[in-house]
């Protein structure tokens, strides 16, 4: 499998994300926006950074670039796409998935470990955990706050497509271990197919074994496998 | 055709936490103001060509739609004036 990871001005996590790939052995490779999507991308990876400067809104520009109509496209055809940070920015910002990710309660920008619950195990981004299992995953971002609207947080309950949720290292969610305020401590989310994922904190930070802390996040990455 | 600006404000919905107007109206407090609420918006002021105003406002309206406002967190308006 070949996954794009779709480079826009201004990102700056998709070397790291073709990394922790390439790590676990996944053919992936930088795809510039302007280029368009290669016919051969059988996965997609929309990563972290700053696209547009964060300008009007983090993931607002991007998420109206060209490409995300083929990214849309293909994730209509089954083809597995995966938001990270700025990446689950634009994701939401284009409709990939519901909600919004908006200034983090703090008003401060956040870069720390935090603990995700994986609320569902059978998707292809949690096949390599169970249910209830806490994983460590960095975040890093000022916009992570998760926003909705209370009837669509209601049939995002109903519907089982919250995927991970912040907790503490026992797997309590609580308000304490929620980093951003976010709405129901959400971190992450599946779109209108379990092959859309968007989460704001970096898999690929929790991936090569000599970086940093854990290695939790490769699960995630697994999916591309 | 005629020339307008055509203003739009975007604002967030009531409800919705707003960290950025809370440290704001915090460092006017440190200031020694006194204040009991403070909320902060966007405005756009769009210069362009329409038929009449309503057709100004209707593109500037689409405008919001498509990218100037979130429709999750944001409510918005559009002002009209001639140019």
């Amino acid at each position: 499998m070949t996954v794009a990871v779709v480079q826009f001005g201004g990102s700056n996590c998709d070397r790291d994300a073709v990394r922790a790939l390439d790590h676990l052995g996944v053919d992936a490779e930088r795809v510039w926006h302007g280029d368009g999507l290669p016919d051969d991308a059988e996965g997609i990876v929309l990563p972290g950074g700053f696209s547009y400067g964060d300008y009007l809104r983090a993931g607002a520009m991007a998420a109206r670039a060209p490409i995300m109509e083929e990214v849309r496209a293909a994730a209509d055809d089954g083809v597995p796409v995966l938001g990270v940070c700025n990446g689950a920015q634009i994701g939401s910002e284009s409709g990939l998935t519901p909600g919004a990710f908006t200034t983090n309660a703090s008003a401060r920008f956040q870069c720390e470990p935090v603990h995700l619950r994986v609320e569902r195990a059978d998707t292809p981004w949690t096949a390599a955990y169970d249910e209830g299992d806490v994983i460590e995953v960095p975040i890093a971002h000022g916009e992570g706050r998760f926003e909705i609207s209370e009837p669509a947080h209601a049939d995002l309950v109903d519907d089982d497509r919250v995927l991970f949720r912040y907790c503490d290292p026992d797997g309590n969610v609580t308000e304490e271990a929620n980093p951003n305020g976010s709405t129901d401590s959400v971190a992450g989310v599946l779109g209108e197919r379990e092959t859309v994922a968007v989460l704001m904190p970096h898999p690929e930070r929790a991936t090569l074994p000599d970086l940093g802390r854990s290695t939790d996040g490769a699960g995630i990455l697994r999916a591309f496998a | 055709m005629t020339a307008y600006t055509a203003t739009v404000t975007v604002r967030l919905k009531r409800g919705v936490l707003d960290p950025e107007a809370e440290t704001t109206q915090q460092a006017l407090e440190r200031l020694g103001f006194d204040l009991s609420d403070l909320r902060s918006a966007d405005r756009f002021e769009v210069d362009l060509d329409a038929a009449d105003a309503d057709e100004a406002a209707d593109r500037a309206g689409e405008m919001a739609e498509r990218l100037l406002a979130n429709p999750t967190i944001h409510d918005y308006d559009v002002a009209v004036a001639e140019r």
